[in-house]
This record gives C-alpha cells, sequence and structure tokens, in this order.
C-alpha cells in the first residue's frame, strides 16, 4: 500500500469518525464548487448595475437582495468565492514555500542559516501584522498579488518556526544518520527526508492561514486598502454595505458577512480534521 | 513456606484488566493473583506485553483512562485499593503504598528543585511540619547515598545523572516509610554499574525499613538476584509463582523454561540459546483460549482447552498449567 | 588474519557548551577569556584493530565514548586526531560532509540501536532498505526489487511486511529491517550498536543468532557495541572495554569475562546479574565517574573509584599494556594476572 493510500484510508476513518470534520470537509467541497463555477451558474451579472431595483430586500427575484448601484447581492457573493479562495490558497501556498523551506534549512543547518532566517523573522514580528500589511500594500499598490504578498510576509515567522523546530528535531534523529550512512547528501536529506515528516504538520498550519488571509483580505478592503470596486469581494462589499446598516438596509452587509463567517469557520475546522489525520500517534 | 496466617502486605486477587481502543477491547489482564508478605521482596517477570506494568498500574490506581478494572481485588491490609474511595486512595498512596517508574528524569518534576520534592511528600504523607521538612530531605538524600545533599537539594532533575535522579525517586518514595514499594523497571536504561548500586540500595532500604517490595522487569536474571519469589507473567497470565531458588533450579511451567533457556547468561555458545517459538497472542481476540500460551506450547495436551487449573490454597509453588514439566 | 580497520591514537574532543558563534568569539578576543576553550576529551588516545571476519566487542557504560567512536569510524563526524585506516586508505583525509557521496561508503555501514528511530517514520519497509541500493549501487526498478527482496529473505523479513510503515512493525520486524538494509549494500565492516538493546529476550535470541549467521554468510567483520556483557561474551571474539574515553582493556571475549584484569573491568562483569545467583558481596562502585573536560594526563581515569587505586595511579596515567593476547591499563595489572579477583 503506497503512503498515499494509506493517508486516504486514514482521512476516510478520520472523517467518518468525527462528523464534525465530515462537515467541514462538505463545506470546503461547497466553496470550491463555487469559486470554480460561480462565475457561470449566477443568476446575474455581478458587474452589471440596475439603479431602479437599487437597494431591495431579499425577495424571489434578489435572494439577497439589491445593492445600492442595483447589483444582485447573491450573485456578487457568490462570485467573489473566487477571488477570496484565489487569496487564501496563493497566500498559504507563497508562504509554504517562502517560510517552510527557509525554516527547514534553518533548523537543519543551524549556523548562519538559522541567524539569518531567525532575524528575518524577528523584524517581521517586530510590527503589528495587519499594520504591516497595510504598508506593504500602500507601498506597493493595491493590487491582489499584493494582498497576496503582504500576507504571506506577515505569516512567514510563523511557518518559518515551526518548520525550524520540526527540521531540528529531526535533524538528530536516527533516520538521518541512517539516510548518510545510505549516501544521501546533505541537500537531499533535506529533500527526501526531512521535508516529508515537516510538511504534514505545516498543511494543518495552512488550513488555518486560509481563513487568516482572507480575514486579511476583507480587512484590507474594509479600509479601503484592498482590491477596488467594482469587483466583487465579500470585504469591500461589507465596507460598502456598513453605511446602510443604519438605515436598515442590513443584507448589503450581512450577506457578504456571513459568508466571511462561514468560510474562515469552515478551515479552522477544516484545521482541526487535519490535526487529527497527521497525527503521528495515529494507529492502524 | 507457605502462605501464613499472618495478613500478607498486598494481596492481588483475581485480578483482570481491560482496554478500551480503536481497534477493539484489548483484555490485558486475565484473573491475575499473588501475594507479597510483610517485608518479602518478590519479583514479577515478563517480556512486553505480559500485563506486568498493568498489575502494577491498576493496584496503584493509575491506570490509563481507557482501562477499566473488571473483575478482582488488591487487598492492602484491609482496603481493597481497587473499589476505595478517591479520598482513601489518596490517603494511602504515598504513606502506605509507593511505586518508582522507569524513567527517573521523566518521572520527577522538572521545574522542582529536588529538595523541595522529597519535602513534599513529607509534610503531605509523613506528617512533618513543613519548617523541619527540608532538613529531613537532605537526610533522605545522604540516605540514598547522593553526595553532597545540601547542595544537591537545590538542584533540579536535568542537572543530575540518571542513577543520581533514580535515587531521588527513590527517596520521594521512601520519604513516608511506606509498607509496600512498587519498583517498576526501575533501572532500564541506566549502566549496569548504577544498576547493581541501586538495587543493592532498594534491597538495604526495604531491610531496615522492613518494607515489602514488588519488583517488575523484563530481565529474568536481574529479578531473580534479589527476590525470595519470582512470578512469571506471560500474555496477561500469572503462569508461574515459586521461590527464586526453586524455579530456576526445577521451572515447571514450558513457558518460564523457554525464557530461561532463552537468557543470554544461561547459554556457553549462541547456538545453544533456543527462543521462544510463535509469539504472543492478540490480546483483542474474543476467541482467546483459556490458556493464552497453549498455541504456542510445545507441550499442548488436549486438556489444555479447559480453564487454567485452581490453584492450591497452601502451595508454594503455582503453576497454571495441565502439563507441566515433572 | 587480514586487518580490515586500523585505529591509531584516534581522539576525538568537543567544545564545551558547543562550537562558539561568531559574537562569543569575537566577545572573547576582545573582553578577554580563557586561552583556550575548555574541551570535552570523548575519545583520547584510542588506537586497536579490525581483523577481517572478527567480530569485536566494545564495551563500556553511557559517557565512556564509544557512541563518539563508532560515529566518528562509520564517518558520520569527523576526528580531532589520529587515523583510521580501511585497508589501505586513511579515511580521515576525507571530511565526513563527503563522505557520502564517496566510492567507499557502502564498505563500512551501521546497523542502529532503536530500529524505529532509524527508519524514517513516512517510508516502508522496502524504501528504506531500497535506500542505500538507490544511492550508493545506483540500483533501478526490476533489479531493485529483487535485490531488496532477497536481502529481506535473508533477514527473515516476511515479504509481505517490505510494505508496512514502521509503526506497523513489531520490535523484532523493525530490527530486521534495520538489519537488511546495513547488509543490503554488502558491507565489508558493519558496526552494530546495541542492535538488540530493545527488543525482548526471546526476540533478541533470533536476531543474533540472525547476525550470526550472516558474518559467516557473507565474511563481514562486527564492531559490536554493547553494555550488555551477556550477550557480547556470546557474539564476540574480542573484546575492548572503553572508560571516560580510553580503552582500558582488551583481549579475547571469553577470556575477559573470565578473567578481568582492570579493576573497571572487574566491577563491570561483577555487577552483571546471573541466573540462579542471588547479589552476594560484590565489587562495587562508589561516586561518579570524573569530569570528561581537560582531564589530567598524568592521572588515571579511574581513580578516585577504583577499590585498588594508590596514591600512585595519581602521578601516572597507566598505558595500554600487552600480556599475550591480553593488553590492560592498570599499573596493577600484574597482581591480577595471577590472582583472579572475580570467581566466576
Amino acid at each position: 500500500m503506497t503512503a498515499l493510500a494509506a493517508t486516504a484510508r486514514h482521512a476516510r476513518y478520520v472523517i467518518a469518525e468525527n462528523p464534525v470534520t465530515g462537515f467541514a470537509f462538505a463545506l470546503f467541497v461547497l466553496i470550491v464548487l463555487a469559486a470554480v463555477f460561480g462565475p457561470h451558474i449566477v443568476p446575474y451579472n455581478p458587474l452589471s448595475s440596475d439603479t431602479a431595483a437599487a437597494l431591495q430586500p431579499p425577495n424571489m427575484h434578489h435572494w439577497f437582495g439589491t445593492d445600492q448601484l442595483g447589483r444582485d447581492v447573491f450573485s456578487r457573493v457568490i462570485v467573489a468565492t473566487r477571488l477570496d479562495f484565489f487569496i487564501a490558497v496563493a497566500s498559504v501556498a507563497l508562504v509554504f514555500l517562502m517560510g517552510g523551506l527557509a525554516g527547514v534549512a534553518a533548523g537543519f543547518f543551524g549556523g548562519w542559516t538559522d541567524r539569518i532566517v531567525g532575524r528575518i523573522a524577528d523584524t517581521i514580528m517586530a510590527f503589528p501584522l495587519f499594520v504591516l500589511a497595510m504598508g506593504i500594500v500602500a507601498a506597493l499598490g493595491n493590487t491582489v498579488q499584493n494582498i497576496v504578498l503582504a500576507t504571506a510576509i506577515v505569516n512567514f515567522p510563523l511557518y518559518a518556526r515551526i518548520a525550524r523546530a520540526e527540521a531540528n528535531v529531526r535533524r538528530e534523529a536516527g533516520f538521518v544518520e541512517a539516510a548518510r550512512l545510505s549516501g544521501n547528501s546533505d541537500w537531499r536529506i533535506l529533500a527526501c527526508q526531512i521535508l516529508p515528516n515537516v510538511f504534514p504538520i505545516l498543511v494543518v498550519q495552512m488550513s488555518l492561514t486560509m481563513g487568516y488571509a482572507i480575514l486579511n483580505a476583507a480587512g484590507l478592503s474594509f479600509i479601503g486598502l484592498g482590491v477596488r470596486p467594482p469587483t466583487p469581494e465579500w470585504g469591500i462589499m461589507v465596507a460598502e454595505g456598513s453605511a446602510f446598516m443604519v438605515s436598515g438596509e442590513w443584507w448589503n452587509a450581512f450577506f457578504p458577512g456571513a459568508a466571511l463567517m462561514i468560510a474562515v469557520f469552515c478551515f479552522n475546522l477544516l484545521g482541526d480534521g487535519l490535526r487529527d489525520m497527521v497525527d503521528p500517534r495515529r494507529r492502524t | 513456606m507457605a502462605h501464613m496466617t499472618a495478613v500478607p502486605a498486598l494481596s492481588v486477587e483475581g485480578l483482570t484488566v481491560e482496554f478500551r481502543t480503536r481497534s477493539g477491547i484489548v483484555r490485558a489482564l486475565d484473573n491475575v493473583s499473588f501475594s507479597v508478605e510483610k517485608g518479602e521482596t518478590i519479583a514479577l517477570v515478563g517480556e512486553s506485553g505480559s500485563g506486568k506494568s498493568v498489575t502494577a498500574y491498576a493496584v496503584m490506581g493509575i491506570l490509563d483512562p481507557a482501562g477499566r478494572v473488571t473483575a478482582g481485588r488488591a487487598m492492602l491490609g484491609g482496603l481493597d485499593l481497587l473499589s476505595a474511595k478517591p479520598s482513601q486512595l489518596a490517603d494511602v498512596r504515598g504513606r502506605e503504598i509507593a511505586m518508582i517508574f522507569q524513567n527517573p528524569r521523566t518521572a520527577l518534576n522538572p521545574i522542582r528543585p529536588v529538595g523541595r520534592q522529597i519535602a513534599d511528600v513529607l509534610i503531605r504523607h509523613g506528617n512533618v511540619p513543613r519548617n523541619e521538612a527540608p532538613a529531613q530531605a537532605i537526610e533522605m538524600l545522604r540516605a540514598v547515598g547522593i553526595t553532597d545533599p545540601v547542595r544537591r537539594a537545590k538542584a533540579y532533575p536535568f542537572e543530575m545523572s540518571g542513577g543520581m535522579c533514580q535515587r531521588v525517586m527513590i527517596a520521594i518514595a521512601l520519604a513516608a516509610k511506606p509498607s509496600l514499594l512498587i519498583a517498576d523497571e526501575p533501572t532500564t536504561g541506566l549502566d549496569v554499574t548504577t544498576q547493581a548500586v541501586i538495587m543493592d540500595l532498594v534491597s538495604d532500604l526495604a531491610r531496615d525499613l522492613g518494607m515489602a517490595t514488588i519488583f517488575i522487569t523484563h530481565d529474568l536474571a536481574l529479578g531473580g538476584q534479589r527476590s525470595a519469589r519470582i512470578v512469571v507473567m506471560h500474555a496477561g497470565h500469572v503462569v508461574e509463582d515459586a521461590p527464586t531458588k526453586e524455579l530456576f533450579a526445577h521451572p515447571r511451567h514450558p513457558y518460564t523454561a523457554e525464557l530461561i533457556a532463552a537468557t543470554p547468561d544461561a547459554a556457553a555458545s549462541l547456538d545453544q540459546l533456543a527462543s521462544i517459538p510463535g509469539s504472543l497472542p492478540d490480546l483483542r481476540r474474543a476467541d482467546l483460549p483459556n490458556c493464552r500460551y497453549s498455541e504456542r506450547c510445545p507441550r499442548k495436551i488436549d486438556a489444555c482447552v479447559q480453564p487454567l487449573p485452581r490453584p492450591d490454597p497452601g502451595a508454594t509453588h503455582i503453576v497454571a498449567c495441565w502439563n507441566p514439566l515433572p | 588474519m587480514t586487518v580490515l580497520l586500523d585505529v591509531a591514537e584516534f581522539s576525538k574532543l568537543f567544545p564545551v557548551g558547543g562550537v562558539p558563534g561568531p559574537i562569543a568569539r569575537l566577545r572573547r578576543r576582545f573582553a578577554g577569556g580563557p586561552e583556550k576553550l575548555p574541551k570535552v576529551y570523548a575519545v583520547d588516545d584510542v588506537s586497536f584493530v579490525i581483523n577481517e571476519g572478527e567480530t569485536v566487542g566494545l564495551v563500556g557504560e553511557s559517557g565512556c565514548g564509544k557512541s563518539t567512536l563508532v560515529r566518528a569510524l562509520t564517518r558520520l563526524i569527523d576526528a580531532s586526531d589520529g587515523s583510521v585506516k580501511l585497508g589501505p586508505r586513511e579515511l580521515s583525509l576525507t571530511p565526513s560532509r563527503d563522505f557520502a557521496r564517496d566510492p567507499d561508503r557502502a564498505r563500512i555501514q551501521m546497523v542502529f540501536q532503536d530500529a524505529g528511530d532509524s527508519i524514517n517514520p513516512r517510508f516502508t519497509a522496502f524504501d528504506a532498505i531500497a535506500d542505500p541500493l538507490r544511492r550508493l549501487r545506483k540500483m533501478r526498478g526490476k533489479a531493485l526489487t529483487q535485490r531488496v527482496e532477497t536481502v529481506a529473505s535473508q533477514c527473515g523479513l516476511p515479504l509481505q511486511f517490505l510494505s508496512r510503515f514502521p509503526h506497523q512493525l513489531s520490535g523484532g520486524q523493525r530490527a530486521r529491517v534495520g538489519i537488511a538494509r546495513a547488509i543490503a549494500v554488502e558491507p565489508d565492516l558493519l558496526v552494530l550498536d546495541e542492535p538488540t538493546a530493545a527488543l525482548d529476550v526471546s526476540v533478541q535470541v533470533i536476531i543474533l543468532q540472525l547476525l550470526q549467521r550472516l558474518k559467516h554468510e557473507f565474511g563481514m567483520s562486527y564492531l559490536f557495541v554493547s553494555h550488555d556483557l551477556s550477550v557480547v561474551r556470546l557474539l564476540c571474539d574480542r573484546v575492548l572495554v572503553m572508560y571516560l574515553g580510553k580503552i582500558v582493556e582488551s583481549g579475547p571475549a571469553a577470556e575477559v569475562f573470565a578473567h578481568p584484569l582492570h579493576p573497571y573491568t572487574q566491577a563491570l562483569v561483577a555487577a552483571v546479574p546471573r541466573l540462579g545467583e542471588n547479589a552476594t558481596e560484590r565489587l562495587r562502585l562508589t561516586g561518579e565517574p570524573m569530569s570528561p573536560i581537560d582531564p589530567d594526563p598524568k592521572v588515571c581515569r579511574f581513580s578516585g573509584r577504583c577499590p585498588r587505586g594508590t596514591d600512585a595511579c595519581k602521578t601516572a596515567m597507566p598505558a595500554l599494556r600487552r600480556f599475550g593476547n591480553r593488553q590492560v591499563a592498570c599499573h596493577f595489572a600484574e597482581e591480577f594476572l595471577v590472582q583472579p579477583k572475580i570467581a566466576t
């Protein structure tokens, strides 16, 4: 049985045992489907405005109502899934590569590598994280790429630290010495022996970071430093909709806010489930 | 010497323990019975999976939460430890019955100086006034052979060697002068010279305090060195219970004989060593045979399917076997 | 007998507290400090040979330096001083980090103490055994699979277990995987670092008999490191006894254990529990070993704990002297030659 098949079987077992994880996993699939197929299945064009139909409460034609420009809120919320999900996935992938690799190298080689990575992480941690994200986006410009970059940079110390700790522990392990005896060079040991052991632990963290990344993007959009209108994105929609809360048009801000909440909730639950799955104490 | 009319220090009767696990119920112990007289030292010997540590943990009431005692009693004096209330247990543990563990460094509190850890026991169980406890703790350190006890009392476990940590653990265990000490593989991981010294120490202290000792080990030779009796366990059963000399001279249970034959010291050359055929039965099976050794036993006969023979109450050499060696 | 491994005046020292970093070095240079860093003399001036086809035992307690010596011999770490010759070749000329790619890498292999720890938890047994074959013998595909299966069978590992992970294998099976991996590349010298320490007695017998058989079949030499004297006595032709970085005694295994000459060996042999024997009056070592940091080269390392020690032991380090096929580093060796201290 290959490693993959064993993991899949264990995954099925964990999901079966813990219904909450199963629920989170189903929700995750739903979100992915919305991101992939959303723009093709929504009833209205999320960008087309129809001021005559502005600020309608939820009704049969517009399930989530319309916003101040007459755009269908439901369509916008679903289409925004793609953008927010992309930001989450891209940020997490980037920070995993940057932080994970830097941390593993620092933990395994020690010496100057460790010192340099440590100082970089310390510098980043010296700033309040959101302020730093704001600063990076403000300096580099309001694009989706920069939001992704800012999120990745802000999370770098966490991943570097986790990866470093795991690599450090395993550096002394018997199997690393055995690998040297078998003719593996240091780099090969890092790639083939250490990384596969560190990866599962980072994956758990990645799921949690996805939730944070979405919130981060939403937060930046909320203060005007994120995605620009009219692009549908949950954060901007909440920002624009908040102005109408007081006058009673709650649906503008509520539905994108709820979508945010559900997505983050799903990723966090998924992280818990993943932690169960990769726990080294797993038994057959 | 048959089991006398005097009350034994500890009498375990019919102890049966199960563990609930993901893959089923593990019948870890089945009808385990033995006793220790006051002041006597016995060895509980078995390989991994024999249940010897589980027995100790059950008696002390520190079984893993997944474990349950489903039958049996453990009589310490007049008190059944297995059905005692938590408050009764808390009184008895430390004062009447103490335990030392395998890995001394991890069994000690890493962030508390060792002198204070001993003092804690003295205050809680030894009825020693708070202001006198530190001085007595230093005396205990001296009694267990730690040099410069005044300075060492302030040290932390990580500053001490494995042998020293084990001595500290013995000091903690004996601080309140219990009547029974359970030592669970206390010298595994220690050098053989340190092991000898630690074993001597425990023996000497036990003799001075008139303390009964149950010494748990997988090393048959080590177990036999300082015990009056040896109880051999296999797969959750007691298979043989006999005075030490007699066990080595005339082992009656086939497993005991095989264990002796597999121990390196017994053989003059490698070819003379014999391994034990077969392997441990899976204790999760619902269809475990009455004799858990029967499936790997070369002396198996038809009678072996019945429940194991009841031990003769007055016997000194107990064998749980229908076809024991003569 | 042909010499396979020749170790001469080998030493390995470690700076106390690890190698100083750049800040510490700067601080020492400008703010002053001790001239030389205090060092731990893990292995101090050790010399011995291993012949072809021989099993040499290395015995000693924690802190004696055997782990360090073993790691240096297998080229996982570098020596501080001295020479290690494999056949005609001087191994210490190649730094340890380059030795992984060396053509002679396959000639020295090791079986580890904790088989579970020495196999990558993400590797199957097959992967673990195949790794050295892939790296050192460049084997692939069908040839690789065949070789792995052959070696696994030779080590008594049923083929269906090859697809299992370490946590799915029993202790004995893991030990077999560790051995299979080590012999797969047909080494000349196999170093065994307490290979049966974590195993039950019944499993230990099987593994020891397996090791014996493999040695005869493949003509390897063994360096068998163990603290279990009973096992060493069974398996080894010769034995070296180490204490605090130095060899204190060596000779044929059976003789050393029957008639130990060095007081430390005597205490060691006396401490081993014997089946059926009570622990009667024995040689007991009191106190703790002396510090391995910058030891005085004129003082015998065992003085202070030695029951035979006198003031003479503090003025001159006893040299390893030869008495027939025995070697002892003790001023009073002659006494012990004549009068055995321990009756067996």
